[in-house]
């Protein structure tokens, strides 16, 4: 791949056999039908995940006892194109309250032909997330660096990784 | 640094040993003071720690008769290859829900 990338962000791309509108809404108003079940900081049972489809909303978890767990703010909403949310989580698995120290996420969709869509996501500014990123600066510049990510992704492709 | 992004993936899979990778960001520590605020056992505690090690995100240095343990910081690119993983597994799972049957109220 000739693409260069900031050494603070992390890519990965799909294509899916769905319309554009389809793909966004999946992605948003559904994210629970997909998002990996092991992923949630809730220590309860989870209930349900919410997309709240507008720019200030939250997509939060919401555990069976009632608890919830506001992890991110939608900072952009623009069915069915784009949606960018922030990662208000730290490098300790804990909400990050201070925005200036959070990621973001930023949701591409681009339609290939009427049935298809690329789906390219970026997870920027994990340096924000604090010293402890700096590492990341080296590790890129290495041959183990960006093709990381799409050897991870073949990976699953191949192991249907848990 | 050649990390291992599996090693690096099992290390944080396990809840004890994210708290005690939290624990370390805090507050650098040896095996006994991490034993008395966690719910664990030494020995526990120890296993622990030579699996953070062996995926590069702890590193330990002698303090006297002691090791302190701590949170490497040239590690943490490590957790990157996590994010990598993480998107890459659940984009593969969003293409599945994006791609099942549609539900009917989504029918035009």
């Amino acid at each position: 791949m000739t693409e260069t990338a900031p050494a603070t962000s992390v890519r990965s791309t799909v294509v899916v056999d769905a319309p554009i509108d389809r793909a966004f809404t999946v992605f948003t108003r559904d994210i629970g039908s997909w998002w990996p079940a092991e992923h949630h900081l809730l220590q309860g049972e989870l209930a349900e995940m919410v997309f709240e489809p507008r720019v200030g909303g939250n997509v939060y978890d919401r555990a069976v006892d009632g608890t919830e767990c506001r992890w991110s703010r939608v900072l952009a909403y623009e069915p069915p194109n784009r949606v960018v949310f922030s990662w208000d989580i730290n490098l300790h698995w804990q909400l990050e309250s201070d925005p200036t120290r959070t990621s973001e996420v930023e949701v591409t969709f681009i339609p290939v032909g009427r049935e298809r869509t690329r789906v390219d996501l970026v997870h920027a500014h994990l340096d924000r997330h604090g010293e402890g990123w700096e590492g990341m600066a080296t590790a890129v510049g290495s041959p183990d660096g960006w093709d990381r990510g799409m050897q991870a992704f073949g990976e699953v492709l191949r192991a249907d990784d848990r | 640094m050649a990390t291992n992004g599996s090693a690096v993936l099992d290390a944080l899979g396990d809840p004890t040993r994210r708290s005690i990778l939290e624990r370390l960001a805090d507050h650098p520590s040896a095996v006994g003071e991490l034993a008395t605020v966690l719910p664990v056992s030494r020995p526990a505690v120890s296993q622990h720690l030579k699996v953070l090690k062996d995926a590069g995100l702890v590193v330990a240095e002698p303090m006297g008769t002691r090791r302190i343990y701590r949170v490497d910081p040239a590690g943490i690119d490590a957790l990157r290859a996590y994010l990598d993983r993480f998107w890459g597994r659940a984009l593969l799972a969003f293409k599945a829900a994006a791609e099942a049957d549609p539900e009917p109220q989504e029918q035009p």
